[in-house]
């Protein structure tokens, strides 16, 4: 590790508070768009089976 | 006299049916799901903890790692975007409007990251969380040409007339990708020029540039699982009449 402890690597060197948000940001943004694409998928899957009862 | 015996591969044409795409998007998806937990993960562990700190901007360059790949990708996947839409239009094919349909919230997320990180990484570094630099304006505008074709895409009730417009909307609106591109170049801008290429060697040495190759190719196969999980989605919304995804095992299953 670059860093020589887990306290410097969260501090950065006063760096820290910058660089975690980015890296919380790029995380929570894919993961929104992940859990967003497959609650869709799980919805429209419902749909297709409800619309098949109903012409069952 | 021979006319010109030119014609797009099989697998083309193939794609263009709603029934081939469902099932190959659904075989490659595993895949790509496994390759973008990998790489992020590998990238950025590395860029956080392993990477040496820039010799300039100290610790704070590491949001190079988040930073660089989702501008990348914002310009990419407006360029896929683009080129789907007018694939689209050529071809007439459905499955290719769906597929620039896909495109719009990603692309979108993607902006927003590097508009958002660079807004984070421009305070230690350059005293501010905005300047109207030319980079950064144009990616701005970036931002509001996918909500643009977001909101093309949601007035217009009818599939293929929604596809059609947000094509030709994504395809003008391309034009601002070459001037996001040279921004740097063309004017006097804060913002450094480009960091990475697929074509040079890059001026970092292997241990920083590295992490970075890995996010990048994250990225892309992140927005690859997305465009293959929602066009999916829309197969499903579009075809729920049709015989093939009545008997489907997604459907028929559980």
């Amino acid at each position: 590790m670059y860093f020589d402890s887990f306290q410097d690597l969260w501090q950065m060197a006063g760096h820290g508070v910058y660089v975690w948000s980015c890296y919380a940001l790029f995380v929570a943004l894919l993961g929104i768009n992940l859990w967003h694409g497959m609650s869709q998928r799980r919805r429209a899957i419902k749909q297709v089976k409800a619309l098949l009862r109903r012409n069952m | 006299m021979s006319a010109i015996n030119w014609r797009m591969p099989r697998w083309f044409y193939q794609m263009g049916s709603p029934k081939w795409f469902y099932e190959w998007a659904g075989r490659l998806q595993p895949w790509f799901a496994g390759s973008v937990f990998i790489l992020l993960l590998w990238g950025m562990i590395w860029g956080l903890a392993f990477a040496p700190a820039d010799y300039q901007q100290g610790n704070s360059f590491r949001i190079m790692y988040v930073h660089v790949p989702a501008a990348i990708l914002s310009q990419s996947v407006f360029m896929a975007m683009a080129m789907a839409g007018a694939i689209g239009l050529i071809w007439k094919m459905k499955v290719a409007f769906m597929v620039a349909r896909s495109c719009v919230a990603i692309g979108a997320s993607f902006t927003a990251i590097a508009l958002l990180t660079g807004a984070i990484w421009g305070k230690p570094t350059w005293g501010a969380f905005w300047v109207w630099d030319a980079r950064l304006t144009s990616t701005l505008v970036l931002l509001f040409l996918y909500a643009g074709v977001m909101a093309l895409n949601q007035a217009i009730s009818e599939r293929q007339t929604a596809g059609k417009a947000s094509a030709i909307l994504a395809i003008v609106g391309s034009i601002n990708i070459p001037v996001i591109k040279y921004s740097v170049e063309w004017w006097n801008t804060l913002h450094q020029s480009s960091s990475f290429s697929f074509t040079e060697k890059p001026s970092m040495p292997a241990e920083m540039y590295l992490p970075l190759l890995l996010t990048v190719l994250g990225c892309y196969c992140f927005f690859s699982l997305l465009v293959l999980m929602r066009t999916r989605t829309q197969i499903l919304q579009t075809q729920s009449q049709t015989s093939w995804l009545a008997a489907h095992r997604d459907i028929r299953g559980e």
